[in-house]
């Protein structure tokens, strides 16, 4: 029932924390070497080696020293968003269609929106775990220009994942069939990846792409993150991505609360 | 404890639920019958507080479940018709889990857990993955989920479905020690035995209304005779079809019902039936006098006819 009595958003969290804690426990191992591996291997292979043909010349790199420092801090938010995106589609959709979990949930005091909070949160903490180590791993590249940049950075790259967390939510809430996933991942996250500014200067993308470039969710956290990663920061640019990030936000949660309700409450 | 006066469901077009009233009171066993579609789960899920009325009026435990949902959800107990258990979680982990969602503090939720394990004889399966149990122990498993917080009402939506006889038994005999207990069950069903061995009071549904409502007992001598007459006659016999046959039968019984490979005659004595039947000189195969059942009631309530 859409009703959430007197039960609070915060306390439907609370009481669902030993489930996810149960399930972090069992994925966090194998999170970590994930978010540990594949972080080196495009270190590597991108910053490093593809970055060697390629010359740092700040003017054309948004103010990087070198391709590397260009590259990874969009890479961290575009990883952001490519967890985000796995965690909320095929575990969203398996929980409403195939172990239905949600609604031996529903069954107990816990609401929709307590579900949505819950499964958000556990986003949140895989996000935290996946960027923290994917910017440990950059330490010792000395890609960061100073010691409170890469903080913020992270905040950035937690809140664009945050945001493709609730629309992508919202978005699984109200498929019908997985076959759209494949839609959203090729349509979808994947020109986000490639042409939101991670591997490139949006500029390269001529005047109508680099401003479809920058209406994308995935530039305004490639922004935000190599600006402060690479200490070179337009504080009302900063202002205006995260004014977006933050809008998308509230959007998106309303449009996965919204969908799941529609969906489990029948 | 479920109090609805014209209770109505509908999905879009479809009307699943046209307005039924249903009272079951504290301690009572209540079975709601029907075939497939008749609306059983529909109503159901609006007593289990998930699923929003569409007309009428419905009282759950004194409260309205538009207003008061998660109250109510937590003096519940719902054991769903397919188990909805976590199949990563071992088996203590899904009743542990479960426990925390209704806000109850580690320790309790810990030692109850440990109860239900020995309620539903799965002590010896608490580390065991869900997807290792057999059919028969998740359901029991369930039902031991659906007991974690103690509820006052406990709704079962066709418990035993696809569990074998075993299972079946083993299970009826924890709810009925529940039952005992004084908890107030609410189950749905199409097994007529189990509506005989659980319920106090129950109502047939069939096509979204409620058609007859008793206890087995009532039911059965409302709606049909006490004995029926099972006769089978050989393809042959006198070259006459069922039809026929019924015909020269007719005034034997209160009513006969002709099937394809027998003949029903309900009388409240089924040995004079077939006394007579001999004496005008028919020779069916094979007779059988039983007690009318609940089954018969339901059939002849809801009808012969398949509903897929």
């Amino acid at each position: 029932m859409a009703t959430t009595g007197d039960l609070s958003v915060l306390e439907g969290m609370r009481r669902q924390s030993d489930y996810w804690l149960t399930v972090y426990k069992r994925t966090w191992r194998g999170s970590i070497i994930s978010s540990f591996v594949s972080p080196v291997f495009y270190v590597l292979a991108m910053g490093v080696l593809l970055g060697g043909f390629i010359e740092g010349d700040p003017d054309r790199l948004e103010g990087a020293t070198s391709y590397l420092a260009f590259i990874v801090p969009g890479l961290v938010a575009a990883h952001a968003m490519q967890t985000a995106v796995g965690e909320t589609t095929y575990p969203v959709m398996g929980a409403i269609k195939w172990h239905k979990s949600y609604f031996a949930q529903l069954a107990t005091p816990l609401a929709p929106v307590h579900l949505v909070a819950g499964h958000l949160m556990f986003v949140l903490a895989r996000l935290v775990t996946s960027c923290a180590v994917f910017m440990l791993v950059l330490v010792p590249f000395g890609v960061f220009e100073s010691w409170w940049g890469p903080f913020l950075a992270f905040a950035s790259q937690l809140l664009v994942g945050m945001v493709f967390a609730t629309l992508v939510f919202g978005f699984s809430a109200r498929l019908r069939s997985e076959e759209g996933f494949g839609v959203l991942f090729r349509l979808g996250v994947f020109p986000l990846f490639l042409f939101s500014g991670a591997f490139f200067p949006v500029d390269n993308l001529g005047s109508v792409g680099s401003f479809l470039a920058r209406l994308t969710p995935l530039w305004h956290g490639v922004n935000l993150s190599r600006m402060f990663s690479i200490d070179e920061i337009d504080w009302w640019m900063a202002a205006l991505n995260v004014a977006v990030l933050v809008t998308l936000l509230v959007i998106g949660w309303f449009w996965a609360v919204s969908g799941l309700t529609k969906r489990l409450v029948t | 404890m479920i109090h609805a006066v014209g209770l109505r469901k509908s999905f879009g077009d479809f009307e699943a639920v046209k307005g039924i009233d249903v009272d079951v009171r504290r301690g009572e066993s209540f079975g709601f019958l029907g075939p497939n579609g008749a609306g059983k789960s529909s109503t159901m899920r609006m007593i289990a507080a998930v699923s929003p009325i569409s007309g009428g009026e419905l009282r759950i435990l004194g409260m309205d479940p538009a207003v008061d949902g998660p109250t109510i959800r937590g003096r519940l107990g719902v054991c769903p018709q397919e188990d909805t258990l976590d199949n990563e979680l071992n088996v203590r982990d899904n009743l542990y889990i479960y426990g925390r969602y209704f806000g109850l503090p580690k320790g309790e939720v810990s030692a109850r857990v440990d109860e239900l394990l020995e309620f539903v004889q799965l002590t010896e399966k608490a580390k065991a993955k869900v997807d290792d149990l057999s059919g028969g122990m998740k359901r029991r498993l369930t039902i031991a989920r659906s007991l974690v917080n103690r509820p006052d009402l406990l709704l079962l939506d066709e418990p035993t479905t696809g569990l074998d006889p075993q299972a079946r038994h083993v299970l009826w005999d924890r709810l009925f020690r529940l039952k005992q207990a004084g908890v107030t069950l609410v189950l749905t069903t199409h097994y007529m035995d189990e509506a005989e061995q659980l319920c106090d009071r129950l109502v047939v549904m069939d096509k979204g209304l409620i058609v007859a409502e008793g206890s087995p007992l009532t039911l059965i001598r409302d709606h049909s005779t006490r004995e029926v007459a099972e006769l089978r006659f050989g393809v042959a016999e006198e070259g006459a079809g069922h039809e026929v046959l019924a015909e020269k039968i007719a005034d034997l019984g209160e009513r006969i019902e002709v099937l394809p490979d027998r003949l029903l005659v309900y009388s409240d004595d089924g040995e004079e039936v077939i006394a007579k039947v001999h004496e005008r000189g028919l020779q069916p195969v094979a007779v059988l006098v039983r007690r009318s059942s609940l089954e018969d009631v339901f059939l002849r309530l809801t009808g012969r006819t398949l509903v897929d």
